[in-house]
């Protein structure tokens, strides 16, 4: 069905389930870095109030920058990738199954913990709704995004580091227009325009990054 | 059809091109010519500049800097699409030659994009007070440098030329599509976050005076470039191809070609 789209949705959706220990790791890593905010700059809520939606969205980024790296190892290695490449349907579908999940298990949970993390950072409380809305199209942004990088990278020993190296450069437009959302919400201004551009890249990037991530993943055949 | 593709004048200087030894050949004639235009083209421009052009009205003789560091920021993103373009090239018709001018490109554009950085820096500390300032346009050219790198460091990164060649044109396309909204979402950030204290003084049009060194010293910078290119492709094809006749007549004191 839909040239192998919900197919490998359900199929990473059932291994993500059955390896829960590991799904959750981005998630506490989420946590657990905020607070190291209070702790490394002020506890004072005033100043953190003034922060937190930036903090926020940095950590959700590298929160979602550590899991990308697992994308396709798992099937690189234990060699269903190469029955993918071999297969005879359009590889971006696939691929963007695959990336779906990964945003369900990753972008998804970061997006409903956020306004936790906000009480904790005394985010303003207009910032809650923006807050939600940028991170669960945003985040949605990152995963697309970085599977071209972990697609480039699958066949490298060390493939992490650089994957964060390659994609961090290409995730700045997201962050930007992520915290302006929040930052325009409370600071009382419409917040509606920059969520419309990050809705925007969404649509690009949904378009374009499971093509790009296709061709690289044909790659790793002949490293 | 494919006969006549290869036999019509106007592609053959394109399937010519595609190969490595004609190109190394050729590239060695075209370089003193090159090399001779690019330092006079530099020489005339720097003396000119540095020496005769009139002083500017706000920032004295400190504003002398911007004829290197305009030409050099400008190569340096127009070194990123000529890189992009020759991994295209590369990706479509699967040319080696467009590979090895991508690669050679990565290098020459990280280290001008360094040095637009750097002569920003030091023109910065005598015209706002410091070195470095969060401004849109210091920003971008500091994530260009991040794309360079990436770039330099996927390269290395594979074992084989073949799967290392197509990773870096694929991201060097995903990157130029990239640089125009990685552009105005910055421009949009520094907007956001006005600093109210720093204000850039240059003028908004040059005098002409001022303006021929610098048109100079942009078309020299233009040839130097080229010149760079050109050294790093025959660096990269000798390093390809060392195993081809032609490059070992070449090594064992053959004909100067």
């Amino acid at each position: 069905m839909h040239g192998g789209f919900s197919a490998y949705l359900r199929r990473d959706l059932l291994l993500a389930y059955r390896r829960r220990g590991e799904a959750a790791s981005p998630l506490i890593f989420f946590i657990m870095v905020s607070t190291l905010i209070p702790l490394g700059i002020t506890p004072e809520s005033g100043r953190l109030a003034e922060i937190a939606p930036g903090i926020i969205w940095v950590m959700a980024l590298l929160a979602t920058l550590l899991s990308t790296d697992g994308l396709f190892a798992n099937d690189y290695q234990d060699g269903s990738l190469e029955q993918l490449l071999i297969s005879p349907q359009l590889l971006a579908m696939p691929v963007l199954g695959k990336v779906t999940a990964h945003w369900m298990v990753t972008g998804l949970p970061l997006t409903l913990v956020s306004p936790l993390l906000g009480v904790m950072l005394s985010l303003p409380q207009e910032g809650y709704l923006p807050l939600l809305a940028s991170l669960a199209l945003g985040t949605a942004c990152l995963s697309l995004i970085g599977a071209v990088g972990a697609a480039l990278t699958v066949s490298l020993r060390r493939g992490g580091l650089l994957l964060s190296l390659l994609v961090m450069p290409l995730y700045m437009p997201v962050i930007i227009f992520g915290s302006a959302t929040v930052q325009s919400a409370i600071d009382g201004f419409v917040w509606f325009g920059p969520l419309a551009i990050l809705g925007a890249m969404l649509a690009a990037a949904v378009a374009l990054c499971p093509l790009a991530s296709a061709g690289a993943l044909r790659l790793a055949s002949i490293n | 059809m494919n006969r006549l593709l290869n036999w019509s004048p106007s592609w053959q200087w394109f399937h010519r091109l595609g190969s490595p030894r004609w190109f190394y050949q050729a590239s060695g004639r075209w370089l003193p010519w090159l090399s001779l235009l690019a330092l006079t083209l530099l020489l005339t421009g720097l003396v000119w500049g540095l020496g005769f052009a009139p002083q500017d009205a706000k920032q004295g003789n400190s504003f002398r800097i911007i004829y290197l560091h305009v030409p050099v920021s400008f190569l340096a993103l127009a070194g990123y699409y000529i890189m992009a373009i020759a991994g295209a090239i590369g990706l479509i018709w699967k040319m080696k030659l467009s590979y090895m001018v991508m690669k050679a490109a990565a290098p020459v554009g990280a280290a001008l994009t360094f040095l637009a950085l750097f002569t920003g820096a030091v023109w910065g500390k005598p015209t706002w007070g410091t070195y470095w300032v969060w401004d849109a346009r210091v920003t971008s050219m500091l994530i260009l440098l991040f794309l360079y790198l990436g770039i330099l460091a996927l390269q290395y990164a594979f074992h084989s030329n073949e799967a290392g060649n197509k990773a870096s044109a694929i991201l060097a396309l995903v990157g130029t599509a990239n640089i125009p909204i990685i552009y105005k979402s910055v421009d949009w950030w520094y907007t956001l976050h006005q600093p109210a204290t720093i204000k850039l003084t240059s003028a908004p049009s040059m005098h002409p005076d001022m303006f021929a060194p610098l048109l100079v010293m942009i078309v020299g910078f233009y040839c130097f470039y080229t010149v760079a290119l050109l050294l790093f492709t025959r660096a990269e094809i000798l390093r390809r191809e060392r195993k081809s006749v032609w490059v070992r007549e070449l090594a064992l004191g053959g004909p100067a070609l």
